[in-house]
This record gives C-alpha cells, sequence and structure tokens, in this order.
C-alpha cells in the first residue's frame, strides 16, 4: 500500500496533489485495493463547474460494490480525466498517476491545511 | 428490540412534523362513505354451497373466450398455446421470487437471457433489460432514463399526442416528484394528422427525449427515420413504444435509430385478464446501458467449461448501489417474460411473421368491410396500418358497444373520453383469432344496430 509524502488526504479517501494554482484529485491506493476491480468510473463534474467541498464529483464501481467520490476541496473544475470512462481499471493499477479524476482551482486554501498529510493518512487507514 | 414498529410517542412525534392531529385525517381524501364501510357479510355457507353461489357470479362474465373481441387499445386477444401455461405452471416456475442469490438460479437466469435475446432480436437493440410491470411504466423509464442521461440538464420530455393516453398518463403520474421537468408535446390542440410535425418543431437543445409509438395508438404506421434524425442533431434521445406483434412485419426501431425501446409485452403470450399481470419490454443501444434499470443476465462458462448464466451488469441496484440505487425493479415479471419466451420460441421465427401477417390481413379486410357500411368511414385509409384502425361512427361508440353485447360481440375502443375530437370514433382490432365469419358478422351487426 502506497502513501506518497507529497499527497494530501480526506477522510472518505480522496488524494490531493497540490501543483501551483491547480489541485489534481483521485482516490487513494487503500480505497481502490477494498473496492477490488474497478469496471466502471462516472465523473459527472464538468469542466467549468463551480463545486463545494462534499460536492459528489462521480461515482466508482467495483465488482464488489458502487461508491460516491466527492470533491476534498472547493473551487472550479479544469479538467477532467476522460480516459477514466474507457479504461476504468487504471484506479486499480495506478490510483496515483493515470488514474486521476480532475484538476481544480481551489479557491479557499484553509481547506488544503485542513486535510490529513501521508503519516496521518496510512496511521487512519491502518486503524479502519 | 421489539417487535412493536411505532411507539405512540413515535406516532404523535411523527403527525406533529407533517402538522396533523389523527391519523384518521390523512384518509380525507377518501370520500367518508368508503372510509370505514359496514360490510354486508352474509352468513356461513357449506363449501358445496358456496361453490355454486361463486359459479353463479362467476357465469354472469362473457370471456373472450364466448364472443369475439373487437377491443384492443394496447392489450390485445391473441391466441395463447396450450403449451405456454402448461410449462409457466410447473411450480419451479411460479414458485420462485426474484432470485437474490441468482447464480443458484441457473433455469430463471437462462430462463431471462433466452428472454432478453429475443427481445433484442425482435426490436433490433443491443441490450434489453429483465422487464417492468408493463408498457405503460416502462415507458415511464424511458424518461427517468433520459432525464438522469442528462444529469437533469436537459428539462425538456416530448410525447407525442398519438402515444397511448394512459402511458402518457402514468409517465405524469411517475414524474410527479421531478418538478423541473416538462412533459409537453401532447397538446389538446394538435391536429392528430400534423402530429409529428408538431413535435418536430418543438425539438431543441433542451429536449432530453422524444417518445413515439409505432405502430401508433390508432395502429398507423410512419417513418420516423427523419424525426429521429432531428432529435439526434440536438442530441436528445428517443424512445420508441412498439406492439411486438407488429415486428413479426415491420422494421425494427433499433434500425431506423431508435435509443431506447420500450413496449406492452402482453401480446407475448399473457392473457388480457382485466389489465394485468402485464410485461413490460425494455431496451436500448449499448452506450445506454449502464442507465438500464433492473438485470442483465450473461452466459459464460463455469470452471468445468460448462456452459453458465450470470447476473453481469445491475447497474442501478440495491445490492450494488446501496442507499444511492436508483431503482428496484430486478427481474419484476419473471414469470410472464417467462412466458413471452415460452410463446415466441414456440411460434420461431417464420410462425411469428406469419402471425403478423394473418393479423395485418384479416384487419384490412375487416376495414376494407366496414368502409363500405352505410354511415361508417375508416378515418386514415390512405396511411398505412397494422392490426388496428380508427372508425368514424353514426352513433355514439358507447350505444353501439352496448347493442352489440346482445349479440355477443365485444366492440372497438371508445376513443372520444381520450380525444374530445373524436366523437363517435371506435378503435377496432383484429387478431389471428377473428375469423372471416366473425368480421363478416360484425359488419352485419354494426348495420343492424346503426339503422334500427
Amino acid at each position: 500500500m502506497r502513501f506518497p509524502k507529497e499527497l494530501k488526504f480526506e477522510k472518505s479517501d480522496e488524494w490531493v496533489k497540490l501543483d501551483g494554482e491547480l489541485a489534481t484529485l483521485g482516490i487513494s491506493d487503500f480505497a481502490q485495493n477494498q473496492l477490488s476491480d474497478v469496471v466502471y468510473m462516472e465523473i459527472t463534474a464538468e469542466s467549468g463547474d463551480t463545486v463545494s467541498k462534499g460536492d459528489t464529483l462521480g461515482t466508482v464501481e467495483s465488482v464488489k460494490s458502487a461508491a460516491e467520490v466527492v470533491f476534498p476541496l472547493s473551487g472550479e473544475v479544469v479538467e477532467v480525466n476522460e480516459a477514466l470512462a474507457d479504461q476504468p481499471e487504471i484506479l486499480n493499477s495506478d490510483p496515483y498517476g493515470e488514474g486521476w479524476m480532475i484538476k481544480i482551482k481551489p479557491s479557499d486554501p484553509s481547506e488544503l491545511e485542513a486535510l490529513m498529510d501521508s503519516n496521518a493518512y496510512e496511521k487512519y487507514c491502518q486503524e479502519r | 428490540m421489539t417487535f412493536t414498529p411505532h411507539t405512540d410517542s413515535e406516532v404523535e412525534e411523527m403527525l406533529k412534523a407533517i402538522d396533523v392531529k389523527r391519523i384518521e385525517d390523512l384518509f380525507q381524501e377518501i370520500p367518508e362513505s368508503f372510509r370505514f364501510p359496514d360490510l354486508a357479510i352474509p352468513s356461513k355457507l357449506t363449501e358445496i354451497e358456496i361453490l355454486s353461489e361463486l359459479q353463479e357470479i362467476a357465469s354472469a362474465n362473457a370471456t373472450t373466450g364466448d364472443m369475439p373481441c373487437f377491443l384492443g387499445a394496447g392489450a390485445y386477444d391473441h391466441y395463447i398455446p396450450a403449451v405456454v401455461d402448461m410449462l409457466l405452471r410447473r411450480s419451479e416456475f411460479y414458485t420462485a421470487y426474484t432470485p437474490y442469490q441468482p447464480e443458484i438460479s441457473q433455469g430463471t437466469l437462462q430462463a431471462v437471457f433466452e428472454y432478453q435475446s429475443l427481445i433484442c432480436s425482435l426490436t433490433g437493440m443491443d441490450v434489453s433489460n429483465a422487464s417492468h410491470y408493463d408498457g405503460a411504466t416502462a415507458a415511464a423509464e424511458a424518461v427517468i432514463l433520459a432525464y438522469h442521461f442528462f444529469r437533469g440538464k436537459r428539462k425538456k420530455v416530448l410525447l407525442s399526442r398519438a402515444v397511448n393516453p394512459q402511458y402518457r398518463q402514468v409517465i405524469r403520474t411517475y414524474m410527479h416528484g421531478y418538478e423541473d421537468l416538462q412533459i409537453t408535446g401532447d397538446n389538446q390542440a394538435t391536429s392528430l394528422e400534423s402530429d409529428l410535425e408538431t413535435i418536430k418543431r418543438q425539438i431543441d437543445p433542451d429536449t432530453a427525449l422524444v417518445l413515439l409509438q409505432y405502430p401508433d395508438f390508432f395502429g398507423r404506421i410512419y417513418d420516423y427515420a427523419s424525426l429521429i434524425d432531428a432529435a439526434h442533431k440536438v442530441g436528445a434521445l428517443v424512445a420508441v413504444a412498439i406492439n411486438p406483434t407488429a415486428l413479426g412485419m415491420l422494421t425494427p426501431p433499433g434500425e431506423f435509430g431508435a435509443d431506447i425501446v420500450v413496449g406492452e409485452g402482453q401480446p407475448l403470450g399473457l392473457p388480457l385478464s382485466y389489465g394485468g399481470p402485464y410485461l413490460g419490454l425494455f431496451a436500448t443501444k449499448s452506450r445506454l446501458v449502464r442507465k438500464i434499470a433492473g438485470r442483465l443476465v450473461g452466459k459464460t462458462r463455469d470452471i468445468d467449461e460448462q456452459p453458465a448464466y450470470v447476473l453481469t451488469l445491475t447497474a442501478r441496484e440495491q445490492h450494488i448501489r446501496r442507499d444511492k440505487s436508483t431503482s428496484n425493479i430486478c427481474t419484476n415479471q419473471g414469470l410472464m417474460a417467462l412466458a413471452s419466451t415460452i410463446y415466441m420460441s414456440l411460434l420461431g421465427k417464420q410462425g411469428f411473421k406469419h402471425l403478423a401477417n394473418l393479423c395485418y390481413q384479416k384487419a384490412h379486410y375487416a376495414a376494407q368491410q366496414i368502409d363500405k357500411l352505410d354511415g361508417f368511414e375508416v378515418v386514415y385509409k390512405n396511411t398505412p396500418f397494422f392490426h388496428e384502425f380508427l372508425v368514424r361512427c353514426p352513433k355514439p361508440v358507447s350505444m353501439i358497444n352496448l347493442a352489440l353485447q346482445d349479440y355477443m360481440i365485444l366492440g372497438g375502443f371508445d376513443v372520444f373520453e381520450d380525444y374530445p375530437e373524436l366523437e363517435n370514433h371506435m378503435l377496432i382490432a383484429v387478431t389471428e383469432k377473428i375469423t372471416k365469419n366473425e368480421i363478416d358478422a360484425f359488419c352485419e351487426t354494426l348495420e343492424k344496430v346503426t339503422h334500427d
């Protein structure tokens, strides 16, 4: 299980990577492992949408269940990873790389501060 | 944990929340005399006595076995081969509930798989679910699918006025809570001759779905290709409500661009039976597969390389989507779907074509004969039709139908209530069961009861 140091995490298992003005979002290695084989990813947010922390980003469906993915930050959606629609299995093979879901321009820096760092998230996962 | 579902204080709390004083107040909508009626139940009888009394009551009914049936309007009196009921009444089939441990019920899964395959070949679509309640609820599901397909961003659904009025009512009931959705297109002022042009003009980028019927409610057959093209140009979906029997001779909607096909499956081996249980057909193109309610069964091989059936997709059901599920239709009308599967398999491709042709020819003979009668006129005689047609009568249809009963004939559907401009208009259906003699007798009787 990987918990990259440069990422921040939300309790509902989304990760955030800040890169200049933009934040990239996805689901964690722990989440994909719990879901098992992902068969479908539907991203319902679109470029240009203004979103609030906690809004639904989309639904990820595995052979076991379907789970909602939410925005860990508020902001404006800049880019959606269209590749996931045809190759949802990337979420299993590369959750922190090719499996990114959305890029947003965060509107509230304090929300980023409130997220867990990788150590805290790793500990949180072990306790579950 | 107690087995009392609601304590007095909980009931109190709930009533307070909705601002109602007593539970009885919730039933105000029901006329008082019906609310808690005294039932006049006679004193006890022996089994012999009760049987004879019930038989006497039942014999007051006439069935379509006793009188030729020219009534259709969405449900049709076809012949049901004895083997359909014989197989259906095997207790393995009729006692089984929807399989919650599906893979253990290989027989049920195979039946659903065969049903889905047959519906796909009949409609020309890619995927079929395991059915809805009836044609009307399947049509409503098409609207729900389209609404969610556009994530609520498209707010208009266009219904042709020549779609079964009951389907349109059920759609409006189902969509009651979707307050931002506008269900329109079937304005009473629209002439039934220019319905399709009117629909076409109203298609815009806010349109989620266009619903057409094929053949339409009046039995008419139109080429919908250009209308469907117009809808697709602005990205809208098109659903076509079918009569499955007609597809024995007509081009399937999958071949002229329909995105969704819905329909009443009753003509496929189910009895009329007071209006149910029926069978809602629902099929789509592949790109909508994840939006379909219910279950899709697939065929695969098990570890011993034996053929096996599995639940391939249940994208909207509660066991996969938990609290986010948007359907619990499951296998739904499983027994009815099985009946239709037996019926279709029994007829086979050639038999089904033959059946459709018989309905078509007999209906056209009947239309020709009725059109010759004094005071009667077939209304859309220059438009192709299948096995149902509209007739202008010299007297109110309700009166004619009452008089026909004295001659043991079940007359056609009175369209006046649903189409106020069509006073004295009867919708007449003819299936393969009706003989030439019965058509001739029907014509004679129509003349007799209107010219005395």
